[in-house]
């Protein structure tokens, strides 16, 4: 947690809550919940990109969610610029949404569909009187040109629009508003192959020329490699590991982080391997297992990894991972 | 007027053939004099339980009363009846369904057990209690029809609503800092207004048919006003003899509720974005 970090979250956690039988209720058991988050620290800087990978249902999405306050967390603090955003309301918190942004994963489901595009970029032009009423049409025509979409796309509507092109709008219309951090969940998994790296190098394009924060949230590791400057691993809830990129793929420290690594197909059939990667499915986050939440699936778990929590900490240097065992970086 | 061609020319079938017979309907309405050929109300002693033939092409009722101009003239009041009996529930049905829908919690609990209240009374007894209570006549009709129809609207409205509040569309307007009335009235409201504008054409027809049914009560229109349920109890005495006095209004009900299908239809067709 460096100081000066733009976007700072701190021990976040967020649970929902699930029904609960007349049975279990008269019986007086606790209700049951789904502990999507279970505690994450992470940290964005200013003009940085950080990785988010975990599997399916490892909390990625919950995370995104509150940062922009779509979910409310139960504790925990996330701060911008240093100041705690999660209680601001009103104007406040109006002005906390200009600044950080969020682009979703499905491009069929986030545009309105009775909008025209220029009608939607517009509208976040005039709520936040970005721009003079005047201008509102120039300026809309500057948005699709940072995206690289014709400016005769204003007039059109979302299902005229193939994924990439709706994406792009939904690009757009998060830059509308001039924002410092885009949350990106998932932004490319909806497309196709060939047109993920077109969105990609859009994001880092647009990073260069803007000086934005990204949080680029995704489970594909390729792609957390040539996009992220850090990275976040996430597992069941909580950041196991975290670091600079590039170190954290040379010499991985936390057992998971090396079997998502090494989980990663290899196009070289010599470099091919038939090993099983991660040994079993994700824990359910309903009842998630004590002690390490990685243990069950862990090829060297010790018997205290079932019963100690391992705390995300720089265990004999380096960067902080969540595990007893890690030793000293090898690098 | 290339773009009214363009609109035109893109407009589903049903839309057009439901315009046209509405369109029909509503000069009949608007100017039954012009159209028909006697006065409703004039008696002809002359011509008592006349056959369709060329001077009266319905025929005519037991005073010599012209059946074509009858069922011109009752227009007016039926599609008064399909109007003023509907617009209240669509708009008090559309508001509440819109605002339970988003905002859920205890005012939808509320909602549901209302709901549940008034489905468990069969609509045209608990219509027909209403006027009861209030007097005979249309004002009354429309009040009793208002205070249980709205809740068919909002019921429609909030489970739309329901589906549409977890879209990203939605959440991405909520990131973007929107105001909650323009996210509902902007992104929600537009998106979610189809089922219930073809649910209003379809409506229209029913409440002609329940306009009719308790004009044949003697709950609605008062004789001798003409309406076309008024005119098919008229005629249910002489059905044996005179089948043509209640044929031909109900052949109206039949055309005029097609005309709104039609038209509802259509407009589901038109309202489809992905079209």
């Amino acid at each position: 947690m460096k100081d000066g970090a733009l976007l700072q979250v701190e021990n976040l956690t967020k649970a929902f809550p699930l029904g609960r039988s007349l049975a279990d209720a008269l019986r007086g058991r606790p209700q049951r919940a789904l502990q999507a988050l279970g505690g994450v620290s992470l940290s964005v800087n200013r003009g940085e990109t950080l990785g988010v990978v975990g599997e399916s249902g490892c909390g990625k999405s919950t995370l995104a969610r509150c940062l922009v306050r779509l979910y409310e967390p139960d504790c925990g603090a996330v701060r911008f610029e240093g100041k705690d955003v999660l209680g601001l309301t009103g104007e406040a918190r109006r002005s906390y949404h200009r600044r950080v942004q969020m682009v979703f994963q499905d491009p069929y489901a986030s545009l309105n569909p009775r909008l025209s595009v220029g009608d939607a970029l517009a509208e976040a032009l005039t709520v936040h009187r970005i721009v003079e009423p005047s201008a509102t049409r120039d300026r809309v025509g500057a948005l699709l040109d940072l995206v690289h979409l014709p400016r005769d796309a204003a007039d059109r509507y979302p299902h005229e629009f193939s994924g990439g092109q709706r994406q792009r709008v939904g690009i757009a219309r998060a830059l509308a508003v001039e924002p410092s951090v885009i949350i990106a969940d998932e932004p490319v998994s909806a497309l196709d192959v060939s047109v993920q790296a077109q969105v990609v190098n859009l994001f880092l394009e647009l990073q260069d020329r803007l000086g934005l924060s990204l949080v680029f949230i995704t489970h594909d590791l390729r792609l957390v490699r040539h996009v992220s400057h850090r990275l976040a691993v996430m597992y069941l809830g909580k950041v196991v590991e975290t670091g600079d990129t590039e170190a954290v793929f040379t010499a991985p420290r936390h057992p998971y982080t090396r079997a998502l690594i090494a989980a990663v197909p290899q196009v070289d059939p010599h470099q091919r391997s038939t090993r099983e990667a991660v040994r079993g499915e994700l824990p359910s986050p309903i009842a998630p297992p004590p002690g390490c939440p990685f243990h069950p699936r862990c090829p060297i778990a010790e018997p205290r990894c079932r019963t100690e929590v391992p705390a995300l900490d720089r265990r004999h240097g380096g960067w902080p991972v969540a595990c007893h065992l890690a030793g000293a970086p090898s690098t | 007027m290339t773009a009214v061609a363009l609109a035109w020319r893109r407009a589903p079938v049903s839309l057009v053939a439901g315009v046209v017979i509405l369109a029909a309907l509503a000069v009949c309405a608007l100017a039954p004099g012009l159209i028909a050929p006697y006065d409703p109300l004039a008696f002809d002693y002359g011509a008592l339980l006349q056959p369709p033939s060329a001077p009266h092409p319905f025929g005519t009722d037991q005073f010599g009363r012209d059946i074509l101009s009858r069922t011109i003239a009752a227009a007016t009041v039926d599609l008064q009846i399909a109007i003023f009996a509907t617009l209240g529930p669509l708009v008090i049905g559309a508001i509440v369904g819109l605002l339970v829908g988003y905002y859920g919690g205890l005012a939808d609990a509320v909602f549901g057990r209302l709901v549940d209240l008034v489905v468990t009374f069969p609509f045209l007894v608990l219509v027909i209690a209403i006027v009861a209570v209030l007097g005979p006549g249309l004002s009354n009709m429309y009040i009793a029809i208002g205070v249980v129809g709205w809740v068919f609207y909002a019921r429609l409205m909030r489970a739309e609503v329901m589906v549409l509040r977890g879209q990203d569309y939605v959440s991405a307007a909520k990131v973007l800092g929107y105001p909650e009335r323009r996210i509902l009235l902007r992104h929600i409201l537009p998106n979610a207004a189809r089922p219930i504008l073809v649910y209003w054409m379809t409506d229209m027809a029913l409440a002609i048919l329940l306009g009719s049914s308790l004009g044949y009560l003697g709950l609605g229109a008062q004789p001798p006003t003409a309406e076309w349920g008024v005119l098919i109890a008229d005629g249910k005495n002489f059905f044996s003899q005179a089948w043509w006095i209640t044929v031909f209004p109900g052949a109206a009900i039949v055309l005029c509720g097609m005309g709104f299908s039609l038209f509802g239809d259509g407009l589901a067709d038109l309202m489809d974005v992905r079209r």
